[in-house]
């Protein structure tokens, strides 16, 4: 079964028909080359597709693109502006963030996301008082960033450059 | 850094790191090629037993197959040629009616969409004519046998058990463990008019070639294989597997549609290989001052009935500490389980627990500090080869890390200190990985103009920094400012590149640029014209086989165990390494980090549980078989000291990508005994061992 979906994907509108089984991650790939969300498990377990879906960061092989007709899809791609990276994409070259870069676009579309929760006020799991503002900590990073694998290991350098990001954003 | 060159050493940043942190940078399976068609690989369901039939035709009418392969159908395929990685046997996928494992290729479903291949491939019918099966490692087994070459004994360490002061007598075990780049294996394969194309996730873009060609019948010069992202492989994408082959035999079956293939994760746990589980019997005879008299380390493995490989766990004891008796052997066994293959430092990484666990425990016995303990069975030779090193500094690792980390004020006593419910405690191992250069690269220098270069060479960057590295290597030889150099890399095209593997690729490939530019700067001078080359291949060291050469390190690690729910954390990890001259700063730290959180990660979670009746690993996904997350780590550090080998190699390098693994885990263990007096000596640590 196939059906229509509008997507603005990186700010441009994009329409196409879909096979009903095609998940968002899959349409963003395979029919709209848009190749910077990355297929790692393609079962939401590690992180390598997530994009900002609506503004929230989502996990875009665990949804199908009919389901997303009429969404706002922003990628990592997208987050550069005219050659001008996101500040939370310079930190993660500044910070050696990464090595194969698989996980990369995933991690800043999740990062850009933690940075936005957090001024929000959404407390994590190792939030202290959730009435509080959360501070965006290392262990407040290391909680929030955990749904991003890296078999890499840039962990030590995702969490600074995450934290150099917040620091940014604050002053 | 005492060095007085312009570019080695430089903390730059990665060259690549735009394209990555926008994903714009183009992986295997990313390349937008017109009639793509997907494939979709069927494993047999059974792990012994012979195929009688496949029926496909409701598959085959999903609207949108092209076709179902499997060994009635599929194009024939000649031998590989042996390229010292890949298992031949292995590659003969849809070629018989075996089935030798479970998961074992048996057909593969082709379509014009993922969705539908996927959908089809549930609909196939395979009728298997079962055997028997036997997928089980364990140590009591009978029928281990001893692998070719395999073992070395030097006088009698046995007898060396009656007048010791203290005996170590333990078994230490490692788990199964499956490499997991977070990039699935991936391949788009199109069989056109002029031969093969592959966009290939590989280690070695040539390797493929060479070892594929004279399978498909075709001369390696027709056959390309591009690769110049590649997301991460630690072994697993060095051989060639049958998924690459499955979608060769599928553009062979469909010429001029390209044919992609991207292994699902849970595929991953049987058709890319695994490091073999472990279990070494390690025995210590020492004297009351704590010096060696015998060190034994009897490993034992898995093998598989496909082919042979053998993980040479034994193999780091032969030359690590002195002692005038010695023993080191394998035994395998030939399982109906998929081939073992290479995982970052296969032998180093699993083969230093035991040995280096039950340093700590030699330690505990004779009341010796562990640093102390390996200082003083330091050897002057090396113990295997009687060579020199060509440099070992193993004990200035042992106490700059001991500086670093504040280990003087480590009291001994096991499970004497908490913090609130957490025990807490420190604990230390060596690193060691042999410096290797592997002959076989060719380089070419290449003027564009203007005083800017194009340096070609085949390597595949799988996230080791290859190409940073290669840059300042190639701008250090040619004396240009590195912005003039651009690195043409990832591409049968460019000249022959050993496989990144080994901790081989920087010395072996740099090697080759660093002739290419010598050669360049004989024939053309300083002022070349535009479109002057020149071409270059790598030499080993002319010293090589006079030295016997190897990185060494220390690792430190502070613990803590919950009293109550067992729960081990790692809050502290420090490494401080000896690895020669160090090419690229930043790369090589991250490089060092990656190997230790992969060293947490197998110190805490990673096993691969094979259920016996079935021959499958159980948890064959991400949710399932553990690698470590963010919150799993805490403050991990990398430090090198400063070390001049003018033996090693003529860019004094050592190898750096697999060392950072080596000793991490047997460090948490020890670390873990120190917080709760509990002596876990089979991995991982998981909680119940402490409640």
């Amino acid at each position: 079964m196939e059906a229509d979906v509008t997507l603005t994907v990186d700010g441009e509108r994009r329409t196409l028909r879909t096979d009903t089984r095609t998940t968002l991650l899959d349409a963003l790939r395979e029919h709209l080359g848009v190749i910077a969300p990355k297929k790692g498990c393609d079962h939401g377990q590690c992180g390598s597709c997530t994009v900002l879906l609506d503004g929230r960061r989502a996990t875009s092989c665990l949804t199908f693109a009919v389901a997303n007709d009429g969404a706002d899809v922003r990628t990592a791609d997208g987050l550069a502006d005219d050659g001008e990276l996101h500040p939370v994409q310079q930190a993660f070259i500044d910070n050696d963030a990464f090595q194969c870069g698989y996980c990369t676009p995933g991690q800043v579309c999740s990062a850009v996301g933690v940075l936005e929760e957090a001024e929000a006020g959404w407390p994590s799991a190792v939030t202290a008082d959730p009435a509080d503002t959360p501070r965006l900590d290392e262990a407040e990073i290391r909680e929030r960033m955990s749904g991003n694998l890296c078999r890499c290991g840039a962990y030590a350098g995702i969490v600074a450059a995450v934290r150099g990001a917040a620091e940014g954003d604050a002053r | 850094m005492t060095d007085t060159t312009t570019h080695l050493g430089a903390d730059s940043a990665r060259v690549e790191g735009p394209a990555k942190v926008t994903g714009r940078a183009r992986y295997a399976s990313e390349y937008p090629l017109s009639g793509m068609a997907y494939v979709y690989p069927v494993g047999a369901p059974v792990a012994r037993g012979k195929v009688r039939a496949i029926d496909a035709a409701e598959a085959e009418a999903v609207p949108g197959v092209l076709g179902v392969l499997w060994h009635g159908n599929a194009p024939r395929l000649e031998e590989a040629e042996p390229d010292g990685l890949s298992l031949a046997a292995e590659l003969q996928v849809l070629q018989s009616d075996e089935v030798l494992y479970h998961g074992h290729m048996v057909a593969a479903v082709v379509a014009e969409t993922t969705e539908a291949a996927r959908h089809a491939a549930g609909l196939l019918r395979t009728d298997i004519d079962r055997s028997p099966h036997d997928a089980a490692f364990f140590r009591d087994r009978d029928d281990f046998y001893t692998p070719e070459d395999s073992d070395e004994h030097r006088g009698d360490p046995d007898a060396q058990i009656a007048g010791a002061h203290a005996v170590v007598d333990e078994v230490y075990g490692t788990a199964m463990q499956h490499n997991n780049p977070m990039e699935p294996h991936s391949t788009i394969a199109e069989w056109g008019a002029g031969g093969l194309t592959l966009h290939e996730s590989t280690q070695g873009p040539h390797v493929v070639r060479e070892t594929l060609a004279p399978m498909v019948g075709l001369e390696p010069d027709q056959v390309r294989v591009i690769a110049p992202f590649v997301g991460g492989g630690f072994g697993s994408k060095g051989p060639l597997h049958a998924p690459t082959i499955v979608a060769v035999l599928a553009a062979r079956a469909f010429p001029g549609r390209p044919m992609k293939l991207l292994l699902p994760r849970q595929r991953m746990f049987d058709q890319v290989g695994y490091r073999s589980p472990t279990s070494m019997r390690v025995r210590l005879t020492a004297g009351a001052d704590g010096v060696l008299t015998g060190i034994s380390a009897d490993a034992a493995v898995q093998s598989s009935r496909v082919a042979e490989f053998i993980e040479t766990a034994a193999a780091p004891a032969r030359m690590m500490y002195a002692a005038p008796h010695r023993r080191s052997t394998h035994s395998a066994v030939t399982l109906d389980a998929a081939p073992p293959t290479w995982m970052r430092a296969p032998g180093e990484c699993p083969g230093m627990f035991g040995p280096e666990v039950a340093m700590d425990e030699l330690a505990c016995t004779l009341g010796i500090d562990p640093i102390e303990l390996r200082v003083r069975n330091e050897p002057d030779r090396d113990p295997s080869s009687g060579l020199p090193y060509s440099s070992r500094n193993l004990v200035a690792c042992l106490r700059e890390g001991a500086r670093r980390f504040g280990w003087a004020d480590h009291d001994h006593a096991p499970g004497a200190r908490h913090d609130g419910e957490w025990l807490v405690g420190a604990g230390v191992a060596s690193s060691t990985y042999p410096a290797m250069l592997m002959p076989g690269s060719s380089a070419v220098v290449r003027h564009l103009g203007e005083g800017r270069y194009e340096v070609g060479i085949g390597a595949a960057d799988i996230g080791t920094g290859a190409e940073t590295a290669l840059g300042l290597i190639a701008a250090e030889a040619l004396e240009v400012p590195a912005d003039r150099v651009r690195m043409r890399i990832g591409d049968t095209e460019q000249p022959t590149a050993t496989v990144a593997g080994g901790s081989t690729g920087t010395v072996s490939w740099g090697s080759a640029i660093t002739a290419a530019a010598q050669e360049f700067r004989k024939r053309h001078g300083s002022a070349p014209g535009t479109g002057a080359e020149a071409t270059g291949d790598a030499a080993p060291p002319e010293e090589g086989d006079a030295y016997s050469s190897h990185g060494f390190g220390a690792q430190f690690a502070e613990v803590h165990v919950h009293a109550h729910t067992g729960e081990v954390r790692v809050p502290r990890l420090l490494g401080v390494w000896a690895v020669g001259r160090v090419i690229s700063a930043r790369t090589a730290h991250s490089q060092f980090l990656g190997g230790m959180v992969m060293g947490l990660s197998m110190a805490l979670h990673e096993s691969s549980e094979v259920d016996p009746r079935t021959g499958h690993v159980v948890n064959r996904d991400l949710a399932d078989y553990h690698i470590a997350a963010n919150a799993d780590i805490g403050d991990v550090q990398a430090h090198w000291i400063d070390e001049h080998d003018p033996y090693v190699n003529a860019l004094g390098a050592k190898g750096i990508g697999e060392i950072g693994i080596v000793g991490t885990a047997a460090a948490i263990a020890n670390a873990a005994h120190h917080a709760t007096g509990v002596r876990v000596r089979d991995l991982p640590l998981t909680p119940d061992r402490f409640v």
